[in-house]
């Protein structure tokens, strides 16, 4: 597959590169998640119906899952971060799945944005970072400075490699599986469009490979979220 | 094959900000009224369950009292039903006791009544013996009767009469 993107240098400048499909995707993503959930939230009773029942399971979800890793006195300050990670990634990496589009000579101008590394790396990196600051934030500059020679003193250099290898595996875990779904979802759609026998071949395989995008979608975006909280617990607990 | 400048950094830094906005928004406009809810009803509903533990408490505590007035009252009614019990068999037996001596002054009275009458019956027939006797006296005095034969009268008179009486 020979898909490419739009890309324009931004004033001319050679390093202000700006993959223009994408910076409209990830708004496009934003939006869907703020306007569902700015809908979602209107009518807010004591006693709970319909929308606000599935955002508060959607809260009491991310509670748990932040609770799995950290206590609730660090743990409260990362709800909304959870809460916009996952519906971001969950939407971003939906996006794909029912339709992409192309125009005639590959130039792509809708799909999940997640299959970009660009923008899951810096992402994971925008993370990481942040455990930084809660981290001095948290637990103080001295505690923060004393965790890097603990439970040694030779461990500083493996806890500056584990930062970077997390944010490459934070950011690679999720662009990989979304890019691959994209690819084989690609291949799957053009295959069908080859011919009348393959239209009917790759129906029933693409429905199928469809509810799996579904389910990577939704398990890539519960682990982004997860791992976020592991790596945030790594830096702000007290003690490990 | 990896340039540097093949790196979007202007999508990159428009993603952060962008999701710092997009965090920022749902804070206000979405998550922080819920969760903002959500607390409210952790409270309203530890505040309901600690109101109706209290009234629970309440309610015992009145049911004893209730159950303590209950035997209060019971034991005050026995008490009045005794006490009236008690009272009544003592105005009866007074009652009684108040005939009996009744009873008893009145046949006292009538007892001295009688002998009293007795008395004056006596007395009275003395006089009239007395009388009696002078009459008959001057009736024998009247027949000229010798001496022993008046005193024999007299003795015979006054027997009869002692006898009568």
């Amino acid at each position: 597959m020979d898909s490419h993107f739009l890309k324009v240098d931004l004033f001319g400048i050679p390093w202000l590169t700006v993959n223009v499909p994408n910076l409209i995707l990830t708004t496009v993503a934003m939006a869907i998640v703020f306007f569902v959930t700015f809908f979602m939230s209107r009518k807010i009773q004591m006693y709970p119906t319909g929308a606000q029942n599935a955002l508060e399971y959607l809260v009491q979800f991310i509670k748990n899952v932040i609770s799995s890793t950290m206590d609730w006195k660090q743990g409260k300050n990362f709800i909304m971060l959870g809460i916009t990670i996952i519906l971001y990634v969950f939407v971003a990496n939906m996006m794909g799945v029912p339709f992409e589009l192309a125009t005639a000579d590959h130039d792509v101008w809708w799909n999940s944005p997640t299959s970009n590394p660009v923008l899951t790396i810096s992402l994971a990196a925008f993370i990481i970072i942040l455990t930084h600051i809660y981290g001095l934030k948290l637990k103080g500059p001295k505690e923060y400075g004393k965790d890097y020679f603990r439970p040694a003193f030779f461990m500083a250099p493996f806890k500056v490699i584990e930062d970077l290898s997390n944010t490459l595996t934070l950011g690679m875990r999720l662009y990989a599986n979304i890019y691959a779904k994209e690819m084989i979802m690609v291949m799957l759609v053009g295959l069908g469009a080859s011919g009348v026998f393959w239209a009917f071949g790759a129906f029933i395989p693409l429905v199928v490979f469809q509810a799996f995008s579904v389910f990577i979608g939704s398990l890539q975006a519960f682990i982004f979220c997860m791992l976020t909280m592991v790596y945030m617990a790594h830096k702000v607990s007290e003690e490990h | 094959m990896f340039d540097i400048y093949e790196i979007e950094w202007v999508n990159a830094i428009y993603q952060i900000a962008a999701f710092l906005v997009l965090l920022m928004l749902l804070k206000k406009f979405a998550f922080g009224p819920i969760m903002d809810m959500m607390e409210k009803r952790e409270q309203h509903v530890a505040d309901q369950i600690a109101s109706a533990e209290k009234n629970r408490a309440d309610a015992e505590k009145y049911l004893a009292e209730q159950r303590e007035a209950i035997q209060a009252a019971r034991q005050e009614a026995k008490d009045i039903v005794e006490n009236s019990k008690k009272m009544s068999d003592q105005q009866a037996n007074d009652i009684v006791q108040g005939a009996k001596k009744e009873a008893e002054r009145l046949k006292q009275t009538a007892l001295a009544e009688i002998n009293t009458e007795k008395e004056q019956a006596i007395s009275a027939l003395r006089e009239q013996v007395s009388t009696l006797s002078v009459l008959v006296a001057t009736k024998v005095i009247e027949k000229e009767l010798d001496e022993k034969e008046q005193e024999k009268l007299i003795q015979d008179t006054l027997r009869e009469v002692g006898e009568d009486l």
